[in-house]
């Protein structure tokens, strides 16, 4: 079995008129946590969406699990046991917090079918989805809506989580949180990538790191040698983690 | 905090409109026998405009397509209902309701057999290659609409057919001095009937779960993992059917069918959903009962604006809530 759960070998994306990633070439280690670091604009969001997708490569190749998933479609690629969590969390506002986990559960037909010691081990994780089960998700607050699109990424076992940018926007009590989920989620065998913006976050999680700048990958390696190299952090990020 | 949340978070405002305008027009008939049956009229045609409005405004709301061939569908299942019933007048003939029933509900239920199979080829080959793209969607619709009412004509004449009620759905019921046609009680039977199915199918069912989630965002929907393009097909030919059944119950309301009556009924169907909120069935609800009541409460008051009695209602919800009274698709 290969090392690397997920593979991206030279990819272009094009959004209409723009060339938006320029030949992206990733390793995604199996049972590993990977940060995907860059300034804004760097192309992190367009090549998760790429991966999952959402909008598809000009070029080049992404292949998971030792399959080429280049031009599938988002429902196929999902299916295959990825879970993503877009920046902007992808709640769905109008439907409960039940309903929300509900439609990630895809074995399940109904709330009761839903595996419950995986729900319960969930609300030990945030306990905000247990204590606001029933109430419309655009009543919650930025941070428990983003404690909720994670809870549902997860809510059935996944090969590989995605998630773009989870501590945006939050309280450092509530990333807290979240870092101890990933971390315990990480302790499941899930592969996990991140994009992050919050250096802290990345350097307590991350077991590799990817570096992104003008739609290609400049830097990759493991995130203690990149935590450790002060010189390096300041080439590829312009500062000090 | 959100500890003061509150579980259901009703929004009464609209649902109080529709009693708010039965009540407020009162005092301007003077006779309550009147308004009873002009409201009882009004709720009548208000449920089958659902009826037929309800299965647009998921389209609309889920897959975003601006389907202008709806009134096709109308038109389709009063016409299949006329040569069903045609061919079994010894039924509808009979002052036996049971007798009628027999032959009214295999009549709809062809109806919104065909309709809903012709709903299916529509979306395949008038639809589908014009995904996102809003102005070519209005044009091919419409001319796909034109193109049905014309094999209409070839298929059934272009004269209006009568559509007689069965007999023991004819005549009113008193109450008081109001009479009340058993025709209406029965649509509002109906549409109340079509209103508790999608109600729980949408509020129940983990494929109405998905309805209601690919309203608010589809691409979501697809990066959990279902193929939403099949969920909009179903919901496509569910939308031509029940299209069918308001066809079928406008043309025993009206008692004739004509080829362009579903280009006559289109307006008032955008004319609820917009009121409604784009993809919201209860909100369709509350547009068609407004609208329902408001064309029979102005024909009779003032003849003269009841034609854009509808276009004042709808711009006037709008003023107050640009989006409809329940939004549900933003976009």
């Amino acid at each position: 079995m290969s090392d690397s759960l997920l593979t991206l070998s030279g990819v272009h994306t094009h959004i209409g008129a723009y060339h938006i990633l320029h030949g992206v070439d990733l390793v995604v280690p199996r049972g590993q946590l990977t940060m995907l670091l860059g300034r804004n604009g760097a192309g992190k969001t367009t090549m998760l969406r790429t991966i999952m997708g959402l909008w598809h490569a000009s070029q080049g190749k992404v292949v998971f699990d030792g399959v080429d998933i280049t031009a599938e479609e988002t429902p196929a690629i999902a299916s295959r046991n990825i879970a993503y969590v877009p920046e902007s969390m992808g709640i769905f506002s109008d439907l409960t917090v039940k309903e929300n986990m509900l439609l990630a559960a895809r074995k399940a037909q109904r709330a009761q079918q839903m595996d419950e010691t995986r729900l319960k081990w969930i609300f030990s994780l945030f306990p905000a989805v247990e204590k606001f089960w029933n109430h419309p998700a655009g009543k919650l607050s930025g941070g428990q809506k983003q404690m909720l699109a994670v809870a549902r990424a997860i809510v059935e076992p996944r090969q590989l989580l995605i998630v773009d940018e989870p501590s945006k926007g939050l309280a450092p009590a509530i990333i807290n949180n979240m870092i101890d989920a990933f971390a315990q989620l990480k302790a499941t065998g899930t592969t996990i990538l991140l994009v992050e913006q919050n250096i802290s976050f990345a350097k307590r999680l991350g077991d590799s790191v990817a570096v992104m700048d003008d739609g290609k990958v400049v830097h990759s390696g493991s995130m203690q040698a990149l935590a450790e190299d002060t010189a390096l952090q300041q080439t590829l990020l312009g500062l000090a983690l | 905090m959100t500890t003061s949340l509150k579980q259901i978070d009703l929004d009464w405002k609209p649902l109080a409109l529709v009693p708010l305008l039965a009540l407020g027009v009162l005092p301007f008939i003077g006779s309550t026998s009147t308004w009873l049956t002009l409201t009882v009229a009004g709720l009548a045609m208000g449920m089958i405009i659902f009826i037929i409005a309800s299965g647009l405004t998921l389209v609309f709301g889920l897959m975003d397509v601006l389907n202008f061939g709806h009134g096709v569908f109308i038109a389709l299942g009063a016409f299949v209902a006329t040569s069903v019933l045609g061919g079994m007048a010894d039924w509808t003939g009979s002052d036996q309701l049971w007798r009628n029933l027999v032959a009214i509900v295999p009549a709809i239920v062809i109806a919104m057999l065909v309709a809903g199979a012709v709903g299916l080829a529509f979306e395949r080959f008038i639809v589908r290659p014009v995904y996102g793209q809003h102005l070519k969607q209005i044009l091919i619709t419409m001319g796909g609409m034109i193109i049905g009412e014309e094999l209409i004509k070839v298929i059934w004449g272009p004269a209006q057919i009568p559509l007689p009620l069965p007999e023991a759905m004819r005549g009113s019921l008193f109450v008081g001095d109001a009479a009340i046609e058993k025709y209406r009680v029965m649509a509002v039977i109906v549409g109340l009937l079509v209103f508790a199915t999608l109600t729980w199918v949408l509020g129940r069912t983990k494929i109405g779960l998905l309805i209601r989630a690919g309203v608010q965002d589809r691409e979501m929907v697809e990066a959990l993992g279902y193929r939403i393009k099949r969920l909009f097909i179903g919901v496509f030919a569910v939308g031509s059917a029940l299209a069918g059944l308001g066809g079928v119950m406008w043309g025993l309301y009206q008692q004739s069918v004509v080829p362009q009556m579903g280009a006559q009924v289109n307006i008032l169907i955008f004319i609820v959903i917009i009121i409604g909120g784009l993809g919201s069935t209860g909100g369709a609800l509350i547009g068609a009962l407004l609208v329902g009541l408001m064309a029979n409460y102005t024909g009779f008051l003032v003849p003269k604006v009841a034609l854009f009695s509808n276009i004042a209602l709808m711009v006037g919800i709008l003023l107050w809530r640009p989006q409809g009274v329940y939004p549900v698709a933003n976009r």
